[in-house]
C-alpha cells in the first residue's frame, strides 16, 4: 500500500510526546482549524510501486514493536512453574542430552582441545535463536490474524517482534555460556578463552539476528498464503540442524564435502560465533558467504514481504 | 470548506467460488494441475468468479461532520471502513485523508489474555496508535472510564465479559484523531454504559472530530449523523441528509425481500404440501398493498384420516411476535376430516399491516371428537410450519406506529358550540395522507429515537 507520510505527522506526534501543550491545542481547535494540512497526511491507493520498507512509517511505530515484543515475552512464560528459568534449561537440557550420547559415548572430539559441552552449548545456542526465531517468525502473522484484519500498522512488526524476544533469550543463555567457560577455565583448568576474535562478535550477532529476521519474514509472509510452510518446516530445520555444525565439528566432514558444506550459511554464523567466544579459528571465508547470503536473502524478503503483506489482511 | 477526507473511484474486487491461485496449499495446486483440461473455462482461462465489494465509490467527509453508512450484509461497509484503516488496499481509486485516522473496528483488538489490565492497556494503545507518553497521561481516566480500578492488575483472563468489554472500549475511547471509525461499537455493555459511550462520542463531535459511524441500528445514526450514505452492492445508493436517506433506505430493505422457499414438515401422519399467497389480482407472490386482501391456500396430505382438525395460520412480526391468527375454528367452520390430498384456502380481510416483512405459519391439530367448546381441551398438535414470509409495502409507516393501521370509523371535534364531525372515512384515507412521503417518515423515526 503507497503511503506517504508527510512530516507534519512527526511533529503532531511529538506535540503529543511532549506532553499537554500540543494536544490541548489540538482539542480546543475549532472545527474549521482541525483540516491541518494542505497536503493529504495519507493517501491511499493501490500500490504499484517496487517500494522498499518504508524506514520513517517504521521508526513512527518503534513503540508498538516495543510493546509487541514485551506482550510476547510476557505472555510466554506465564503460567508456568519455572518461568524465565526455560530460557537456561532448554539449550542446558539439549547440551547434557548431546554431551552423553555424542561426547561421551560417540566420542566426538570438538577441536583445539575444547570440552565438549562447551563446544555443543556454544553450537546450541546461536542455532536455537536462529531456528526458533525462523519458527517463531513463520507463525507470527498467522498467531496475529485478528490484528492483521482489524488495525493497520507495518506487518513486518509482528516477526520483528517475536525475533526481539529471542533476541532477550539468547542474552540469558550467553550469561550460561560465560558461566560454563569460566568453570572449564577455572575448575578443569582446560585452556578455553576468548582471544582477540571477541571482537568480531557484535559483527557475527548481527549477521545472526539479520539473517534470521530475513528468512523468517520471507517464510512468514509464505505460511500466510501457503499452510504448508508451517507444517513442513519444523522437519526442514531439524535436517538443517544436522548438516551445520552444531553437535559435531565442521572438520568431521569429508574434505571433498567441504565446499559444499560451507555453502550452507548457518556454518559461517556458527563458526564464526564460537570464533568469537571460544577463540576458534575464524572462518573468514564461510563468514563471507554467510553475509552475502544475508544481504542477498533481506532484499529478497524485503520485497517479498512488501508485496504479499497488501493481501495479507484478504487471504489469511 | 476543504474536506478531510475524499474518496475517489474506489472499487475493491475479491475473488470468490474457486479458491484463487495465490490462495491455494500444495496439495490443491498438485491436484488442480492434473484436473486443470477439464477445469478451465472456455476461453482456456482459469474459471474463477470474482466479486466487486466496493465499486466506483466517490465521497467526501467534511471536517467535523458525522456521516452514517448503512447498507445490507454484503453491501460493502465492512470493506469501505477496512480500505479507510488500511487494512486492506483498494484495488482502483484514491483516498486521502487529511488528517490522522483511528479506527474502532472491534473492541478488544489486541488484547492478550494473559496479560493484566494495565498492560493491556498500553499495547492496546499502541497498537491502536498512540503514543506510550499519551497513553500514560490518560492512564487515570481510561481506567477510571472502565470503572475496574480494582482489577487493572489482574491478568484480563479471569475478567468477565463485560469487565473486559469496559476496558477494551474505553481505551480506544481516548483514542484522540482527527477522523474516527466506528463500526457497532456502540452495543457494549449495560444501558449506563452504552449512556456514557454515547457522551464520549458527543464529547468528540464537539471538539471537531470527524467520525465515521457503521450500524445497523437505524435510530443511533439518526441520533448522531448529520448526514448518511447508503451503500447497496458495492455502491452508494443514496448519499445526503440523514432523514431522506433513512427513508431510500428502508423501502429498499422491504423491497430487497424475495419469496422464500416453501418449507415442509412430515411427522404425525401430516404433510404440509404447497402454500401460495395472493394478491388482491389472483397473481400468486408475496409482496402485497397496505390494505389488500389476501388470499391463501395450502395443501396437505394426510396418509391417516385425521377428524376434526384446527388449521390455523398465523401471521407474526420479525420480532416474534404472533400479531394474528386465522382459523377454521373460531370461524365456525367444522371440516370432518383430512385424508389423502386436500387443500384449504382462506380469504382473509385487508392486511392493514405497518409495512415490513412479516412471517407467516401454519399450525395443524386435531381435537378428534368435535368442535363442541368442551373438546378445545382435547386438541393436539399435529404440524407446526413456517411457510416463510411476506412484504407488506405502502405508507411510510415504521413499527414505532404499531403493528397495524386500522381508521377510525367516525370523528366529532366540539370546541364551545362548534361541532366538527368526520365520517367519510375509508381505506384510501392513510394513503391519501401520505402524499409527502419523506415528511411523515420523518416524523415516525422522531418518535423511534426521542
Amino acid at each position: 500500500m503507497a503511503l506517504t507520510i508527510r512530516e507534519d505527522a512527526g511533529s503532531l506526534r511529538q506535540a503529543d510526546d511532549a506532553h499537554d501543550p500540543g494536544t490541548e491545542a489540538l482539542s480546543n481547535l475549532s472545527t474549521a482549524d482541525v483540516n491541518l494540512f494542505d497536503r493529504p497526511l495519507v493517501v491511499i491507493q493501490p500500490n504499484r510501486s517496487w517500494s522498499a520498507f518504508d524506514a520513517r512509517e517504521l521508526w513512527a511505530h518503534r513503540e508498538l514493536l516495543y510493546f509487541l515484543t514485551l506482550r510476547d515475552l510476557k505472555a510466554r512464560y506465564k503460567q508456568t512453574l519455572l518461568g524465565a528459568l526455560w530460557v537456561v534449561l532448554q539449550p542446558l537440557l539439549m547440551t547434557l542430552v548431546f554431551t552423553v550420547f555424542l561426547g561421551m559415548l560417540a566420542r566426538v572430539r570438538p577441536p583445539s582441545g575444547l570440552p565438549y559441552p562447551v563446544f555443543v552449548y556454544s553450537g546450541l545456542l546461536p542455532w536455537m535463536f536462529i531456528s526458533g526465531g525462523i519458527l517463531g517468525c513463520s507463525a507470527s502473522l498467522i498467531g496475529n490474524a485478528n490484528l492483521l484484519t482489524k488495525v493497520y500498522f507495518p506487518r513486518v512488526l509482528l516477526p520483528a517482534a517475536n525475533l526481539g524476544t529471542r533476541l532477550l533469550d539468547f542474552a540469558i543463555s550467553l550469561v550460561i555460556l560465560v558461566g560454563l567457560i569460566v568453570i572449564y577455565r577455572v575448575v578443569f583448568h582446560y585452556q578455553v578463552a576468548p582471544t582477540w576474535r571477541l571482537a568480531a562478535l557484535p559483527f557475527v550477532l548481527a549477521l545472526m539476528t539479520l539473517f534470521t529476521l530475513s528468512v523468517g519474514t520471507f517464510v512468514s509472509s509464505l505460511n500466510v498464503k501457503y499452510r504448508d510452510v508451517g507444517v513442513a518446516l519444523p522437519v526442514l530445520i531439524q535436517l538443517w540442524m544436522f548438516t551445520s555444525p552444531i553437535v559435531y565439528p565442521p572438520s568431521y566432514v569429508p574434505e571433498k564435502w567441504r565446499t559444499l558444506y560451507s555453502l550452507n550459511p548457518i556454518v559461517g554464523l556458527i563458526e564464526g560465533f564460537r570464533a568469537a567466544l571460544l577463540g576458534t579459528e575464524l572462518p573468514i571465508l564461510a563468514i563471507t558467504f554467510s553475509a552475502s547470503f544475508t544481504i542477498i536473502a533481506l532484499v529478497c524478503a524485503a520485497y517479498v514481504f512488501r508485496r504479499t503483506e497488501k493481501g495479507f489482511a484478504d487471504v489469511i | 470548506m476543504k474536506p478531510i477526507l475524499r474518496v475517489e473511484n474506489v472499487s475493491k474486487e475479491y475473488r470468490i467460488g474457486t479458491s484463487p491461485p495465490s490462495q491455494r496449499t500444495l496439495r490443491e495446486i498438485f491436484t488442480d494441475t492434473v484436473a486443470k483440461p477439464f477445469k478451465w473455462g472456455r476461453n482456456g482461462l482459469p474459471a474463477h468468479e470474482t466479486i466487486w465489494a466496493l465499486k466506483n465509490v466517490n465521497f467526501e467527509v467534511q471536517p467535523g461532520e458525522v456521516v452514517g453508512i448503512m447498507g445490507k450484509n454484503g453491501a460493502g461497509k465492512s470493506t469501505l471502513l477496512k480500505i479507510l484503516s488500511r487494512v486492506t488496499e483498494p484495488t482502483t481509486g484514491r483516498i486521502e485523508l487529511y488528517g490522522r485516522l483511528g479506527s474502532l473496528l472491534e473492541v478488544g483488538t489486541g488484547f492478550h489474555a494473559e496479560l493484566t489490565g494495565r498492560e493491556n492497556v498500553f499495547l492496546t494503545g499502541a497498537i491502536l496508535g498512540m503514543s506510550k507518553a499519551e497513553v500514560r497521561r490518560k492512564f487515570d481516566e481510561i481506567v477510571a472510564f472502565s470503572e475496574i480500578e480494582k482489577f487493572i492488575d489482574t491478568p484480563v483472563k479471569w475478567y468477565s465479559s463485560g469487565m473486559f468489554l469496559r476496558l477494551a472500549f474505553a481505551v480506544s475511547a481516548h483514542l484522540e484523531p482527527e477522523i474516527l471509525l466506528l463500526d457497532e461499537v456502540l452495543a457494549v455493555g449495560d444501558m449506563s454504559f452504552q449512556q456514557k459511550c454515547f457522551e464520549r462520542m458527543k464529547r468528540m463531535k464537539e471538539r471537531g472530530t470527524t467520525i465515521l459511524l457503521v450500524s445497523h441500528s437505524l435510530p443511533a445514526i439518526q441520533r448522531a449523523c448529520g448526514r448518511s450514505i447508503f451503500l447497496k452492492d458495492g455502491r452508494i445508493a443514496a448519499i445526503g441528509e440523514t432523514s431522506l436517506v433513512i427513508p431510500q433506505f428502508r423501502d429498499y430493505m422491504r423491497l430487497s425481500q424475495q419469496t422464500l422457499p416453501v418449507a415442509t414438515a412430515s411427522y404425525t401422519g401430516i404433510t404440509i404440501g404447497e402454500f401460495e399467497m395472493f394478491g388482491a389480482d389472483g397473481q400468486s407472490g408475496r409482496k402485497f398493498q397496505f390494505g389488500e386482501s389476501v388470499r391463501v391456500r395450502i395443501k396437505l396430505h394426510a396418509s391417516r384420516r385425521i377428524d376434526f382438525p384446527l388449521i390455523n395460520f398465523g401471521v407474526s412480526r420479525s420480532d416474534g411476535v404472533v400479531i394474528c391468527n386465522f382459523n377454521n375454528w373460531y370461524d365456525n367452520f367444522k371440516i370432518d376430516y383430512i385424508e389423502g390430498d386436500c387443500s384449504l384456502e382462506g380469504w382473509l380481510p385487508p392486511f392493514r399491516l405497518i409495512p415490513f416483512r412479516y412471517g407467516i405459519h401454519v399450525l395443524v391439530w386435531q381435537s378428534g371428537a368435535g368442535y363442541a367448546q368442551e373438546d378445545l381441551s382435547k386438541l393436539q398438535p399435529l404440524a407446526a410450519t413456517q411457510l416463510g414470509e411476506f412484504a407488506i409495502e405502502g405508507p411510510s409507516l415504521s413499527e414505532a406506529d404499531g403493528v397495524f393501521q386500522e381508521p377510525a370509523r367516525r370523528w366529532v371535534f366540539t370546541r364551545g358550540s362548534h361541532r366538527i364531525e368526520h365520517s367519510d372515512i375509508d381505506a384510501d384515507s392513510l394513503i391519501r395522507a401520505f402524499g409527502e412521503t419523506a415528511q411523515l417518515a420523518e416524523g415516525s423515526q422522531r418518535a423511534v429515537t426521542s
